[in-house]
This record gives structure tokens, sequence and C-alpha cells, in this order.
């Protein structure tokens, strides 16, 4: 492999991305609650040594207004807990990554944390976590204890109106990245010692309370899950607009953009920059990710997947909209698209299938190969935890004493 | 209860014998564990949970239990070190075996204090979609303002508020789950219907909770997870009654259990429910080797293992409410009195109330028999179930299960993770042959292993 490693994941979501994917040939939309389907997808991710998953989630049934339900009964509407679904899937796979959306809104941090590191224990250094924030008032509904900003039709047409909105429900989720980080670091990795001759299992000076207090929740910790394999799983988040990106400079590990080119790469690159530097990131100690997200209609000539396009658009009875920009084509003008955009300083893709398994197994089939035989692409996995995949350090825990000398 | 105390002709056998229930729980932070065994693997790592659930499917037992604490214990203000510490988050591991397994039931622990119905009802929903519907809800509550610390509700509920919000909380999971019918998951790529229209509607008005919307996750194949609950007070039983498929009980001696038995069994006709509607499974050990006395040898060592010096100071200390790190385990009791309202050790529920009571007859046994504190804690504290050869032990829970003490045990191994083998490899075949236990698994869901129906709609 030439050059700097080239980030490859997918975003598992239902049937896929297209709302007409359901009904396309291929599909098994009868099976999308069940452990047999998601193994298939992740072993096939895994077959093409793709980074990491990501494992879509909502509290209420999928709606196709971003701020409100429907009542829709032509597309796939439930889901299963994805953090659940990512723990299902870890005995599985063994190299993969595992990152699972959850909610930070209406769920416990204690809660959220403590099930994440589980999933690291549980895939032995696999898990990631994108925390999702819930603005719909109808999501508030379903717990009864508080209420969110209802974004209105108008809000919705600009992402920095969004963001404007739902600003303190993004300070809260810091908060919560914050405590589920801390509850990672609580036990410090020696902390076991299983000492006979004093009785002693651990040593309770190597586990500490977090004292974490915020406006909306306090945390005493310590965490009831010791040290995970990764000492603390990879954060991931979505980001649209200032406030999203200022998050995932804060929280992130990683972040997935949705520039439409090359230029509006360069764009959005710059006002990440630009939140890093405000939020005061020290990026040599925490780096950031950047990854951006596209969504894939694949075939094997560039009519074939114009054709798969347009019927998959006839089958949900309207174009596709995305919030990403949406490739059509083969999977050397993917390849293709991807070194362009990388260019500007990209650290890979997350690439949203249009319709599962079909362009899913193009990009396990034919892109990576692509990708390989540029030598852009990893042909073996070379660590065995996300963060290795992705390069990052192995954090220690902040409230380890580096030893003297 | 030493070996033979259940000795004893069992009962003559009219008709089929009536049979026996196992399952098993993972070891985690009581003193059951023997983590100084050098055979003690890890209590966190994967393969630990892999192993023993593997052979808990291999010995065709009901379920694996997870039992849940959502802050550790502390001791004089400090995290409590002598047992093993730390643990996964119930649901999630769970998922992952059920990976690995495809017949054994997942039960989770899981509290209604520090939760909300509705996540907990898509989780356990998810979870039995995912496992094929071996999926099983320990019920519980949490009791103190100590792990509310943990969480954003704080430890504002009180004593009584918690059992109506449980009752509520059960019920409102109830309603959630039968919010999707059988058939509303249509997807049926021809006609272009996904879901039928009103999938998962509900609204639920009450006094804890006042919830509305669409349930996100459609229905499980139990319809919903079979129903733990655990309690020996009047509400408790009278609460498992009414809602529970499963009640565990601390009663592991026959003359105990016995009229526990008989008590949660009458209760059920109240409820329109028959005997065989609501299984009774106390918590139990069991200590094997080749010959009785063999493994009464064992036993005596393990439950020395169990009551160190370090772990009987601090059992009465907990009892005590007062430092007595100066006294010697070899020695006497203190002289001194408890102090009743210190609670020195948080986050157990075994030293929570009593405590007076408690000292006053530790005192007199101690004094009776002369008893060190070590053996006055070993006494109190220590003891296997079964203790003897394949043989004893299997005709053992047999006679206990036909004397109507239980409908079968949850059993906890001393060694993680492979302190299940000996049962299940040499006294599960001896209940098998005795006709007592299953050969096979004879369905693919936890209801299927307990005899139970779907359950019935929440009208």
């Amino acid at each position: 492999m030439t050059g700097t490693p080239f980030h490859l994941a997918v975003a598992l979501d239902g049937a896929g991305w297209h709302p007409g994917a359901w009904r396309a040939a291929g599909a098994r939309p009868g099976e999308l609650f069940s452990a047999g389907y998601w193994t298939d997808l992740v072993t096939e991710a895994e077959r093409g040594l793709l980074d990491f998953v990501t494992l879509e989630d909502t509290l209420a049934p999928q709606s196709e207004p971003f701020h409100r339900p429907d009542d829709r009964t032509d597309r796939v509407r439930g889901t299963v807990d994805a953090v659940l679904l990512a723990a299902r899937l870890a005995p599985v796979t063994h190299r993969i990554g595992l990152v699972p959306t959850a909610n930070v809104t209406h769920t416990e941090p204690f809660h959220v944390g403590i099930g994440i590191a589980t999933l690291d224990h549980a895939s032995e250094g696999r898990a990631g976590w994108r925390p999702q924030i819930a603005s719909r008032a109808s999501d508030a509904a379903l717990f009864g204890r508080r209420t969110t900003p209802q974004l209105t039709d108008d809000d919705i047409r600009d992402p920095e109106a969004i963001a404007r909105r739902l600003r303190p429900l993004f300070a809260e989720a810091a908060d919560a990245v914050e405590v589920a980080r801390r509850l990672w670091d609580s036990w410090e990795d020696d902390a076991e010692i299983r000492d006979a001759a004093s009785g002693r299992f651990i040593d309770r000076d190597k586990l500490h309370h977090i004292d974490f207090e915020g406006p909306h929740f306090h945390v005493r910790g310590p965490s009831i899950v010791p040290r995970t394999p990764q000492g603390q799983p990879v954060v991931a988040s979505l980001a649209h607009a200032s406030t999203p990106y200022e998050f995932a400079a804060t929280a992130s590990d990683v972040v997935f953009v949705t520039p439409r080119d090359r230029a509006g790469v360069a764009r959005i690159l710059a006002e990440v920059d630009e939140a890093v530097a405000v939020t005061g990131r020290d990026l040599a100690a925490r780096p950031l990710k950047r990854f951006a997200d596209l969504v894939v209609v694949l075939g094997d000539t560039a009519a074939a997947a114009a054709e798969r396009a347009a019927r998959l658009d006839d089958l949900a009875g309207a174009p596709l909209a995305s919030d990403a920009a949406v490739f059509t084509g083969t999977a050397a003008g993917l390849a293709d698209l991807l070194e362009d955009w990388r260019a500007e300083g990209l650290d890979g893709f997350r690439l949203r299938p249009a319709a599962l398994p079909h362009d899913l197994s193009a990009v396990t089939g034919t892109l990576v190969p692509e990708l390989q035989r540029r030598g852009v692409f990893r042909t073996e996995y070379t660590s065995t935890t996300l963060r290795g995949h992705l390069g990052l350090a192995r954090p220690a825990s902040r409230y380890a004493v580096p030893a003297a000398g | 209860m030493p070996a033979g105390s259940n000795a004893g002709q069992p009962p003559p056998r009219a008709g089929q014998a009536k049979q026996v229930h196992l399952a098993v729980q993972l070891p985690g932070i009581h003193n059951v564990t023997v983590w100084t065994d050098p055979r003690s693997e890890s209590q966190i790592a994967v393969d630990s949970f892999i192993r023993l659930a593997r052979a808990a499917e291999r010995g065709k037992f009901d379920f694996f239990f997870l039992a849940e604490g959502l802050r550790l214990r502390e001791h004089k203000g400090q995290v409590y070190d002598l047992d093993v510490v730390g643990r996964p988050e119930n649901l999630t591991m769970l998922a992952a075996l059920a990976a690995v397994t495809s017949r054994l039931g997942l039960a989770a622990t899981v509290n209604t204090t520090f939760n909300e119905p509705y996540e907990v009802a898509r989780r356990f929903a998810t979870l039995d979609l995912l496992s094929e519907g071996r999926t099983a809800w320990n019920v519980v509550t949490s009791y103190d303002a100590f792990t509310g610390e943990n969480f954003r509700r704080g430890g504002y509920l009180d004593e009584a508020d918690r059992y109506t919000r449980a009752a509520e909380f059960l019920s409102t999971a109830k309603e959630l789950w039968a919010s999707w019918g059988e058939d509303d998951l249509v997807a049926d790529a021809s006609s272009g219907e996904f879901v039928r229209p009103g999938a998962g509607r509900f609204a639920h008005h009450g006094e804890h909770f006042d919830i509305s919307g669409r349930f996100g996750t459609p229905r499980g194949p139990q319809g919903h997870p079979v129903i733990i609950q655990s309690g020996e007070s009047d509400a408790g039983r009278e609460f498992a009654a009414r809602d529970a498929d499963v009640i565990f009980s601390k009663y592991s001696s026959l003359e105990q259990a016995r009229p526990f038995y008989e008590d949660v069994k009458r209760r059920l006709a109240a409820y329109g429910r028959t005997h065989d509607d609501l299984k009774i499974l106390p918590t139990a050990t069991a200590v094997v080797a080749d010959t009785d006395e063999e493994a009464r040898a064992y036993a005596d060592e393990i439950t020395r293992e169990q009551v160190s010096p370090q772990t009987a100071i601090a059992h009465l200390e907990g009892v005590w409410g007062r430092d007595l790190s100066a006294y010697d385990p070899d020695g006497p009791l203190p002289d001194v009195d408890p102090e009743p309202e210190s609670l020195i050790l948080k986050g157990h529920s075994v030293f929570r109330k009593g405590r007076e009571e408690t000292a006053r007859r530790w005192r007199e046994i101690a004094g009776e028999r002369e008893l060190s504190i070590r053996e006055l804690m070993i006494e109190v504290h220590g003891g296997q179930t079964f203790v003897g050869s394949p043989r004893t032990v299997a005709d053992s829970i047999d006679h206990f299960v036909q004397s109507d003490g239980a409908d079968g045990f949850i059993l906890v191994p001393h060694l993680t993770p492979d302190g299940l083998d000996e049962v299940v490899d040499r006294v599960v075949p001896l209940l098998q042959e005795k006709g007592v236990y299953r050969e096979d698994y004879t369905g693919p869901t936890l209801r299927d292993h307990l005899g139970l129906g779907l359950p019935k709609e929440t009208p």
C-alpha cells in the first residue's frame, strides 16, 4: 500500500438508504429484524476488509420528514436497538469495527456508557458509538419527562437553522459523551490485582469516582464495567453545520460530513478545522478522523447503475432525496471520485449502500479490489481493534498517575 | 444446607414425575466466587460468558441469568475490594451470547427505578427478535439514593413509590409489546405495504408514566419476554402470583422452601392462573466430587476460600455499622454494640435492614458454640446447597423438586467460567436417567422450555 491509509466504512440501514430498496429484487424485507440478515451483511463487509460498519437507529418508527412522524405504510418502519444488534454481531465477526447509533437525549448517560463499554468487551476491542440527539417532540412523548425544541417545516430547509434550534441538545449530548469517556477511564488498566495474600480482588485506589456535574445530570461513578480492550471505544458523529462540527470537535474521534462535490469537501473541512480551533482541541493528542458520506448506487456499467437508480425511484414512487451526495455509476468511477475528493484532506469515506445487499456486495466485490489494485486500500487486516484500523492510539486513563522514574 | 439434610424417602411417584428446571447465574460480585482459585479466569472477558453459556446449553438448561448492580458497592467510603468487582451491562452481553447459543434462554435483570418503560421494552423486544424468542426479564427495583447518584433521576423515589412504579412500569411495557400485532409486519414487496396502518400505536396515561406515540420495534417471537420476579415479602409474592412466570427464592433448605412454594402457588388461582404457570426457582450451589466424602472436604475448602479473614471482618462491619478492623478474625465477636443507623457497606441489600436483630442472633450462635468471628461468618454465610457424588446431588435435586420445595434451581457456580461442567457432565445425565430432566430441548423459545404458553394480551 502506498501513501497514507485509506479508510472505508459502510453505513447499514434497514434494506438500504433508498426508500424503494425494500421492494427491489434481492431484498429481504421480511428479515430486517432477524439476526441472520444482519449477520450476512456484516460478514460481507468484513470480507471486504472495511474499517467498520455503522448501524442506524431511531426511537420511534422512521419517517419521511426528518422532524416529525408520518403514518406511511409503504416504507420500512421499525428498528431494533442498534447497540444490542452490534453485540449480537460481535461474536460472528472478528475484525470489523461495530459502530451503533445510540440516543443520548432521552436515555441515561450511565446506561449508554456501560452498554458501549460492554460492546467493546463483547467484540474484544471493536466497539464504536454514534451518539445521536432526538429532537422530535413525538420522541419526547415516548418518555414523558421533558420537552425538546420542535423544528418547523421552515427550520429544516437550512442546516444552520436546525443547528441553532438544537444547540442545547448538542451541548447536553457533549456532556453525555464526556460522562461516557470518564466512565471508560474510571478503571485504570491494572485495577484488577487478585492479591490472595491481602484478600483484595482489586486495587481500589485505581478505581475513580468521575463526579460529573452538568446542567442536565450528574454522575458519580465509577463505571460498573472494567476497563475495556480499547480503553475508550471510538466515538463518531454525523455533522452538517457549525454546531454539530463543534460537537464533533469536542466529543468525536471520527466525523462524518456530507459534501456534494470536491469544492464542498474543501469548504467543509475548513469549517471543521475552525470548529476544532474554537474548541481548542489538540489534534496531535486527539486526532479527529474526517470521513465523507456518500450514498452509492452501483452497477457493472454506468448505464446499468442509472437503470437501477431509476428502478428504485419507481419502486419508491419518488426520486431519492438525501442529505449526502448520491453517486450512481461503476466501482471504477466511484474509486476515481474517492481518490479525487480525498486529495482535499479526507481520511476516508462512509458509503451508504442504496440497496442491500446489492450495493454492499458491489462495494466489497468490485470497489475494494479496484482500490487495492490502485494500492490505496489494505489487502488484509493488520490490527484487531477498531482503533488499530483507524490508526488511533489506545488512550491511557486520565486518572492514572504516570509511574515515577 | 449440608449434604444429607434432604435425606429421606422421596414421595411415591404417581404418573409422570415433575420435571426439574435448571438455570445458571454467572457468579458476579458476591462472595460465592472463589477468585483465588488458579482455575478462576476473567469475570468480564467475553470468552468467560461464552464458555459458561455453552456449558449451560450443553446441559439443556432453561436459561443463563445475569444479576444487576448499577453502582459498585462501597465499604467505609471506598469501593469494596474483597469480592469480584465489575460486570457487563446485562442486555448487551446477552445479545452477544445469543450469537453463540441457539436454545438457551437469556435472562437480564433490569430495574424499574432508573429506567423508562419505552427504552426497556424496546431493548427486550430487540433481544427477543435477535435471539429468536429466548429472553427473560428479572424485574427489580433499586433501593437507594446511593445508586441514584449515577442517574438523572437521582434517588427521589421513596420506598412505597418504587413498588407502584415497578407495577406500572411492567404493565406499561406489556402495553408497548402488545402494540404490534402478530400480522402488523407485512413486508409485501409486490403490494408495497410494509406495515399495517397504526402498528405500534399506544397511549398510556398513568400515575408514573404519561406517554404516547408509536412503539418502534416489532413484536418478538415470544410476544413478550418471560417475566421473572424475586422477593419474599407478601407484596413480592402477590406481584409474582399476578405477573411473573418465574420467581426466584432464597430458600434452599427444604423445610423453608416448602411453605414458600405452597403459599406462592396457592395465590395463583386468584388471578386465574394454574399451578404450572409460575415456576419457583431458588438460588443454589452444587459441589460435586467422586465420592460424598471428597465432596464434603472440597465444600469445606470452598467455603473457607469464600469467607476469607478479611471478608469475615467486612461482613461483620456491615452488620455492626462500624470499623472493626482492629479485631482478630480468629478471635471472639466484638464486645462493642452495633450502630444500626450507620451504613458502612453501601450498595449491599443484605446489610440494610434488621441488623440489630441479626447481631443479637449472631451473638447467641457464637456464644453457644464458641465460634470465632470467621467461624461464625462461615456458619451464617457459607455452606453449599448440594454436596456429594454426582448420584447424591442428582438424588437431592430430584427429591427437593418432587417434594414441592421448588420447580428447579438457579445454580451459581463458584468458579468462572468452567464451574458448571461437573453438574452438566455428571449430574444432568443422572437426572435424565431418572426421567426428571429433558433429554433435549423440545422447542425453540424460553417459554417452551418453561412449559409456558404465549402471554395473555393486555386488555
